[in-house]
This record gives structure tokens, sequence and C-alpha cells, in this order.
């Protein structure tokens, strides 16, 4: 019999598999994980206090830096929450840019998390193939927005450019060629036996454990709870599309896999079905006041973004800067389950785990 | 003591430097200036901007919403046509709470209209945790999921809000409770939803909540070292500058 004995082993937070800055401190006696203790914070910028003195069009680009792997999302999610408290309507086209930016980045963001999973785990090859699909869509809201990552392309009452010309068609060829790579996706990774023998009974937790822990999206549609925020409450223009919510039974990792891979060929549903709609006449900005003055009030709103659910809180006193605002970042509230989830697990399957849960830290740390 | 560790104080700031802040910022240093002794003509400052506000509001237009805390029913009704469609749903609640936990639990109970007709409820801070609890258990509110919960300086209160959603019932209630602010305690929601546990520390260390029978407050952004809260509105940053 082999003796063996405690050990403190820190991972990260220099940590290629922890996606960013992300400590976890590690009490592991052999190879099993006695303990696990997060420690987060490297990345907090303090971007509410910053927004307690920047009007709501300045904010904007702060939020693409919080999730900066959907930026687009954030976006939507502040100048939303504005135009609820505001009662501004926004005008349909702009409306249909903004719902093919969001599930463009939606895919682009879930295109990273499978090739960086899959690169955690030890496949190389599917990382490249997801980035070069990812540029694909980069190249898209590159041309729409004019940046790469940080986007700031959303505005109060609107998006800040229409698409330019030629936009929609390429948007429109983008969807059968994403579609015939996701299938190649599927054939290379998905039934691989040594892919299904790291991820399969892997992290399981039950429906009741992600209720108590507060997860949302893929993590929590992977026990079963089908629930979409674009479902339940369609914000912008989402009652207009046909789609489906996908879910898994399990709890694993693999399921939560699945789960996302699902999810980007219901964004190309989305896709398919915006593109046709899109109405090529008509305004990108609703009318909205020079300078936004919401009204008193606190208003709470909440999207769906590729992590889960992403909200914004708002407490308004009648000026331009808000009083106070809030965002639920759907990452901070999802990496809580992870010590839960790496008591008594074999050190080996600790970035199965954390790559299964799809962190950004910069949305961690706020 | 040094310059830098001057600026570090929030509290202990000097006529001097009031002087040098522009006109926009004096009302948020004004609870560390009150409680210097400078207070009364900074309160009636902040009374008549109070007054004016609304004013202002006015003439920017159709903006029809109102501060929530003060809303009766009358008012509700005299701005907006049509009642909220959630009314009967917060009589409900009401209902149920004052039921099982007595009249004086609740402080007060609206529809937050602008937040798309959310179900609000004030509660006091000594039912705070048993209220919560309620709408956890209780056959018919069943809020099982904790969406969100932040802490706000109000200056004249430190308020906790809390977001709940329930799946059964496909409904939403806002849950907040206003503080003493100066000792801002309350009690922690860990017990009922493990998913409050980050939330609550974060509160902690960016405005100083503090959070009973919290199996683990700590600050989880800033270093253990930092001084102040701040997000607090009497905040002074290390480099007034930035």
């Amino acid at each position: 019999m082999v003796r063996t004995e405690e050990m403190l082993l820190n991972v990260g937070p220099q940590h290629p598999s922890t996606h960013g800055v992300f400590r976890l401190v590690v009490k592991i006696d052999g190879e099993i994980i006695q303990e696990a203790t997060p420690v987060i914070g490297y990345l907090h910028r303090g971007t509410e206090k910053l927004a307690e003195d920047l009007q709501y069009t300045q904010i904007i680009p702060y939020t693409d830096r919080m999730d900066y792997l959907s930026a687009m999302t954030n976006n939507y999610v502040i100048c939303h929450a504005v135009e609820t408290l505001m009662g501004l309507e926004v005008p349909e086209k702009a409306e249909y840019l903004r719902v093919m930016a969001m599930e463009l980045g939606r895919i682009a963001s879930h295109l990273v998390w499978f090739g960086t999973y899959l690169l955690d785990i030890g496949a190389t090859s599917p990382f490249l193939f997801a980035f070069r699909e990812r540029e694909a869509i980069i190249n898209l809201l590159n041309e729409l927005s004019g940046a790469r990552l940080t986007f700031n392309y959303m505005r109060v009452g609107g998006v800040k450019w229409d698409a330019p010309e030629g936009w929609i068609d390429k948007v429109r060829e983008f969807i059968p060629y994403m579609r015939k790579e996701l299938e190649g996706y599927h054939d290379l990774v998905t039934g691989n036996e040594i892919f299904l023998n790291r991820v399969k009974g892997v992290g399981t937790y039950t429906k009741e454990d992600a209720l108590q822990y507060s997860l949302s999206g893929a993590n929590l549609r992977c026990t079963g709870v089908n629930y979409d925020l674009r479902k339940e409450e369609p914000y912008s223009i989402y009652d207009r599309f046909d789609f489906d919510v996908p879910t898994e039974e399990t709890g694993d990792a693999f399921a939560r896999y699945q789960v996302r891979m699902a999810e980007m060929e219901e964004s190309l549903k989305i896709l398919e079905q915006a593109v046709e709609q899109f109405p090529e006449e008509g305004n990108i900005l609703g009318k909205v006041p020079r300078v936004i003055r919401p009204p008193e009030g606190e208003v709470y709103v909440r999207i769906e973004s590729p992590r889960g659910e992403i909200g914004c809180y708002i407490a308004s006193d009648g000026q331009k800067e808000p009083y106070r605002l809030k965002f639920r970042r759907p990452s901070f509230y999802n990496l809580q389950i992870l010590p839960k989830l790496l008591k008594g697990e074999n050190m080996a399957n600790l970035v199965v785990i954390l790559g299964g849960i799809d962190i950004v830290l910069g949305e961690v740390d706020g | 003591m040094t310059t830098e560790e001057n600026n570090k104080k929030p509290r202990e700031e000097d006529a001097v430097d009031q002087k040098k802040r522009k006109s926009n910022e004096s009302e948020k240093n004004e609870i560390g200036a009150q409680k210097e002794g400078a207070g009364d003509i900074k309160s009636d400052k902040r009374a008549k901007s109070k007054k004016e506000r609304p004013n202002m509001q006015d003439k920017e237009g159709p903006m029809k919403q109102k501060r929530p805390g003060k809303k009766t029913d009358v008012e509700e009704h005299k701005e907006e046509e049509s009642p909220s469609p959630k009314e009967p749903l917060l009589k409900k609640y009401v209902a149920l709470i004052h039921e099982h936990l007595g009249e004086n639990s609740l402080e007060d109970a609206y529809i937050n209209r602008a937040s798309k007709e959310l179900p609000t409820l004030i509660v006091q801070p000594e039912s705070y945790f048993s209220i919560a609890r309620l709408l956890k258990t209780h056959q018919e509110l069943q809020f099982n999921y904790l969406s969100e919960l932040h802490g706000t300086d109000f200056k004249e209160y430190m308020e906790v809000y809390v977001h709940l959603y329930s799946f059964a019932r496909k409904e939403h209630i806002a849950l907040k409770v206003k503080l003493d602010r100066e000792k801002p305690i309350i009690h922690s929601l860990v017990p009922l939803w493990e998913g409050a546990n980050w939330p609550e520390c974060e509160a902690y260390d960016l405005l100083g909540i503090e959070f009973k029978n919290h199996p683990d407050l700590k600050r989880i952004f800033l270093g253990e070292d930092w001084e102040g809260y701040p997000l607090r509105k009497d905040y002074e940053p290390y480099d007034v500058e930035v």
C-alpha cells in the first residue's frame, strides 16, 4: 500500500486551462481532491463603480469587456434595461440586427468554448477548426460594428451602424457553411471514445443542486430543466422565431457538451429566419433624446447570454448617470458550484469540470 | 500622517478638498460632510435639489415613471390608466405573508411597473429571512430560484435587493430590505440558497453589508487589507483624479 500525504496545490492564476486569471487552491491526497477553494478578483475592474460617473452610452463599451467572448449580449442587456425603464420603442430593423449580432456572437462564444475545452482535454485539432469558423463570424461582426471583439455596437434605442451592403447575404451564406462544419465536429469529436471516457459521468449534479446554486444557461439545461429566457420571457423579437431549447437529463460534462452543440444549431435556425424576415427599409435608431435621462425608478431585466442568465439592474435618480448599476453575471453565479463538484474527484478531472462550466473571467470578476 | 494616508480615509476630508470638488460631486460626499458638522447647509441643499428634480424631469418629456418607494395606490392609478395585471398576485403574496408572519413583517408592497410589472416587497430586517424562507417553501409561492442579490447605498439607508423566480409558477418577485447605513447587518440567505454565497460576499466586499450566519464571508474581489467600501457613495478613491 502506497502512503499518500495531503498536499496544497495552486492552480493558476496563470494557468492556460483556467481561461483567464483564476486561481484554485486545491488540497490533494494522492490524486484525489479533498478540497478546492476558488480565488477570484484578479480581473476586477470595478465596472459598476466606474459606471456611476458615466452616461449610459458611455457605459456600453465597458460591458464589452465583461464577457468578452459574447460582447453583443452584454451590449444588449444594458440597452434593454434603459429602454425598459424609459419605455422606449426600438425600430424593427434595429431589433433584427441586434438578434443577428447576438446569435452570431452566441455561436462564436460556443465555438471558443468547444475549441478550448477539447484543447484542455488533450485534443488539438478541434481547436483549430473551431477558431477557423469563429474567425468567419468575427469578420462578419467586424464588418457590422467595426471591431472584432469589443463591438460597442448597440445603443439605447437601436444600433450604431446599419448592415453594410451585402452583409445579410454573407450571413445567409454562412449558415449552410456552419451547418456543414458542425456536422464535421460531431464526426470528429462527439463519437470519439477517448473524449467520451473523459466527459461521461464526470462533474455530475442534479437538477436540485443546479437550482440551489443559481446555475443558468447550459449548466442548468443539462439537468433537464427546460429554461431559456428567449422562450420564457421573449425579449427583443425572439417570439417571432421558431427554435427549440435543447436539454439533457444526465447533468454531467457530456450533457453540457451536447446542450451547447445543439444550441449552435438552434442559433443557426434563428439566424436563418432572421435573414429571411429582415426588413431592408427602416430606421436603426428609435426616437431617443440626445441626452439619455431615464426617469427616477429602478429596473431589473434578464436575458439569455451564451453562459446563462445575464441581468442588469439600474437604479436611476433621474440623472444622466445611473445612481447604481449592477450586472448579474452568469459566470460569477455558475462558478460557485465548482468546489462541490471537485470534492473527491481525480485531479485529472479538474480541467474537465472547470472547462465544462464555461466561465469567462472578465465576467466573473466584473 | 502622510498625505497618502489622509487620502485613503474617506471620513476625514477637510474643507479645502470640499471646495475643489465639482458641484455635481458635492452631493455624493454629503454624508461625510454631515458627520463633520457642516451638515445644516448641505442638507438644505439636498432638500432643494430633491424638490427641483421632478420639475426638471417634466421638461424632459414623456417620462412617466416615478420613484418606486413612494408610490401609493392612489397616485399609481392617476398616472397609469389600467391597474397592473400583477395586482391580484401581489395581494395574494401580502395576504400570505401577513397570515404567516404577522402584519408588521412587511414595510411596503407595490408593483414596480417600470421593471416589467414586477411585484416588489419591502420587508422589515427582522423578518427578512423568515419571509425569504416562506417565499421559497410555501406551496402557493415556491420561489425556489435566487436570480440575483446585491446591495445599494441609498445614502439614507443601505438596501439589499433580492430577485427570486419560481420555476413551478413562472413568476418573479423582488425582495428588498432597508438597513441602517452605519451598521448594515442582515441574515444571510445561504442556508436557503447556496447561490447567495458569492453575491453576499460581493455586497460585503463593495458595500460593507454584513451577513449573519454566512459560512465564509470574505472580501471576494478586493484584498483583505483594502480600506473602505468602494460602492458606498461617500467612498474616497485612493487617487481622486483617476
